[in-house]
């Protein structure tokens, strides 16, 4: 498998160019690359497929049936059962903490970006430093003394226990992106609003943040991706089921459902579903800002 | 992954001097409050609950180097981090390659390749307890893949052989993560300049020899990029493994976070699992710095000569 791979895929090496239909025209199909770009996709749709198609079934169908045939008799009970177990409370959650940490994380860092970009001295390049130290700590290291402030804060178990840590821990590779794309913008824009008695502050917003705002885009869907996935911080810091976000909330279905298999893997397609949703609408934006920020 | 953002902010600060500038730094004010009460202070708050007894409720004492001497003492604390090594080493060798190759792959603009990319994104959006719930199912020995295809060798206890285990926990979180490596090994192929393939062709390299010649070499910082968060990444995947295994069975896929949090919340010891918070911290950074120094120091010296 590996080897077919490593033969195969050099030859996409030509394709990126403004005139990649006329090289396409005179470029044979690469059919070893194909076949293993097919084969890859297999192993990537093959789990989804089984889930779907699970989700649909009945107990019975479940134990009975061929695990990769769809359900003979396909039911929606698994999602009633799942929407009735508090779903959109949990749902309501995650939203509330995603749109809470993400929206300030990114206003913060594109302030700090804009600064470490367009300012100098020595003090800023230690601000921009000590963020980069946060790409290179795996910051869940400091779970404990978060837990201890946290509770110190009387916001143990709060919603508010999860936006704070997660603002902080989205600062970093926000600020690493934005300032990337803005070293990109031409200094003469900013010269000219100089001249014109433009402030610094006026020039972030009206002139830095609309030529940015492709990769601002990006940074919030990056980082709403993490929050809205996060595991950890719901685990130790929240524990009611009335402060449950999603990811925790299949855990604890998990739990619930025991050997329902087919209610559980609903409940998975279910917390999926509002990210599949971000995903064909905004596909494009998320990719090309993604390759571009992290490829810099 | 530092040098060449210092040294690019250092650059455009200095084209354009003037006595104001100094002055923005009040912009980064906001961003450091957060950043420092939720992860600098609790990075050196880590260190100091590391020499203290605490079980999580009670108060808090001192309790000098007992939590190292039983931490350091305890061959969990090896194992975990012998366990995570491996998985580290092992998801590395496998994401590795196929992101580099997968991302060639997608640079290209054929359409069907366009169409396939779409699609190899898709586990980004799954959370790790979605995707941990996912291969629970799907490798149970009766009612999973097993079931479907008869073929004796997938008729294992997958989850509750120890050494399978670990496979499988590699092979998810490699399920995982190769999509967004992808898209950063995709991004580095398409800021390749088109000048270099078209020198190399008329030389007469082949395309393979255009990969090792070219691609490769230009992906450099990609690959340190790629790989840094990789590792990185690795060390904080916790989630993913708890709801797949929990650890187990036994110790067998309990990983340093893992173990951390085991320590902590499940053994109610906050002063041991604080040893080995800083135990991760500094095994972090240590391998975060080990890959910036392989990748080399001098990044600024330009790719792109002659191109």
């Amino acid at each position: 498998m590996m080897s077919l791979r490593t033969a195969s895929a050099p030859r996409s090496t030509t394709g990126p160019t403004s005139t990649a239909p006329l090289r396409k025209s005179r470029k044979p199909l690469n059919v070893p690359a194909g076949a293993a770009g097919f084969l890859w996709l297999t192993v990537v749709i093959l789990p989804i497929y089984y889930v779907v198609i699970t989700s649909f079934k009945d107990q019975q169908g479940f134990f009975a049936s061929n695990p990769f045939l769809p359900a003979e008799n396909p039911t929606l009970a698994n999602y009633q059962l799942v929407l009735e177990n508090d779903f959109f409370r949990y749902l309501a959650n995650s939203l509330i903490v995603t749109a809470g940490a993400v929206l300030p994380a990114v206003l913060i860092s594109f302030m700090a970006a804009y600064a470490i970009v367009r300012g100098n001295g020595r003090l800023l390049t230690g601000v921009s430093r000590l963020f980069l130290l946060g790409l290179a700590i795996p910051l869940q290291a400091t779970i404990i003394p978060i837990y201890w402030g946290i509770t110190k804060l009387y916001l143990y178990d709060s919603l508010l226990a999860l936006i704070l840590p997660g603002i902080a821990f989205a600062v970093p590779v926000s600020v690493l992106i934005l300032a990337n794309f803005l070293r990109d913008v031409p200094n003469e824009l900013f010269e000219s609003m100089r001249l014109d008695g433009c402030s610094d502050w006026s020039m972030m917003w009206r002139l830095a943040f609309p030529l940015i705002r492709p990769a601002i885009v990006t940074i919030a869907i990056y980082n709403a991706l993490n929050v809205w996935n996060s595991f950890l911080f719901p685990l130790i810091l929240t524990q009611s089921a009335e402060n449950r976000v999603l990811p925790l909330s299949l855990w604890a279905f998990q739990g619930e459902f025991t050997i329902n298999t087919p209610a559980i893997l609903a409940a998975v397609v279910l917390s999926a579903l509002p990210l599949v949703f971000v995903y064909i609408v905004g596909r494009r934006q998320l990719v090309a800002g993604l390759t571009a920020g992290f490829s810099k | 992954m530092s040098t060449p953002t210092l040294s690019r902010a250092r650059k455009t600060g200095v084209k354009s001097i003037d006595g104001t500038r100094a002055s923005l730094a009040w912009l980064t004010v906001p961003a450091l409050v957060f950043f420092v009460a939720f992860a600098i202070i609790p990075l050196g708050g880590v260190i100091v609950l590391s020499f203290m007894h605490w079980d999580g409720i009670g108060d808090i004492s001192w309790a000098g180097f007992a939590n190292w001497a039983s931490v350091l003492s305890d061959p969990l604390t090896g194992g975990s981090l012998w366990t995570t090594v491996k998985v580290i080493l092992i998801s590395c060798a496998i994401q590795i390659p196929i992101s580099l190759l997968l991302g060639v792959f997608t640079a290209g603009f054929q359409r069907y390749r366009a169409v396939l990319s779409v699609l190899f994104f898709v586990p980004i959006l799954l959370s790790s307890a979605a995707v941990a719930l996912t291969f629970t199912a799907l490798l149970d020995p009766n009612f999973g893949l097993s079931g479907a295809i008869p073929i004796e060798a997938l008729k294992q206890d997958w989850l509750g052989n120890p050494d399978l285990a670990l496979a499988v926990v590699v092979f998810v979180l490699s399920w995982q993560h190769i999509p967004f490596h992808v898209l950063v090994y995709q991004g580095g192929v398409r800021q390749i300049p088109q000048s270099l393939y078209e020198a190399a062709s008329i030389d007469g390299a082949n395309v393979v020899q255009q990969f090792f010649t070219i691609t490769v070499p230009q992906l450099k910082y990609t690959f340190i990029t790629s790989t840094t968060l990789m590792v990185v990444g690795t060390l904080t995947y916790f989630d993913l493994i708890f709801v797949l295994t929990g650890g187990g069975p036994g110790h067998a896929t309990t990983v340093l976070p893992l173990f951390m949090y085991l320590e902590g919340f499940r053994a109610n010891d906050m002063g041991g699992a604080s040893v080995l918070g800083v135990i991760l911290a500094v095994f972090g950074l240590g391998l975060a710095l080990l890959i910036q120094r392989l990748g080399g120091k001098n990044r600024q010296a330009s790719q792109l000569e002659g191109a």
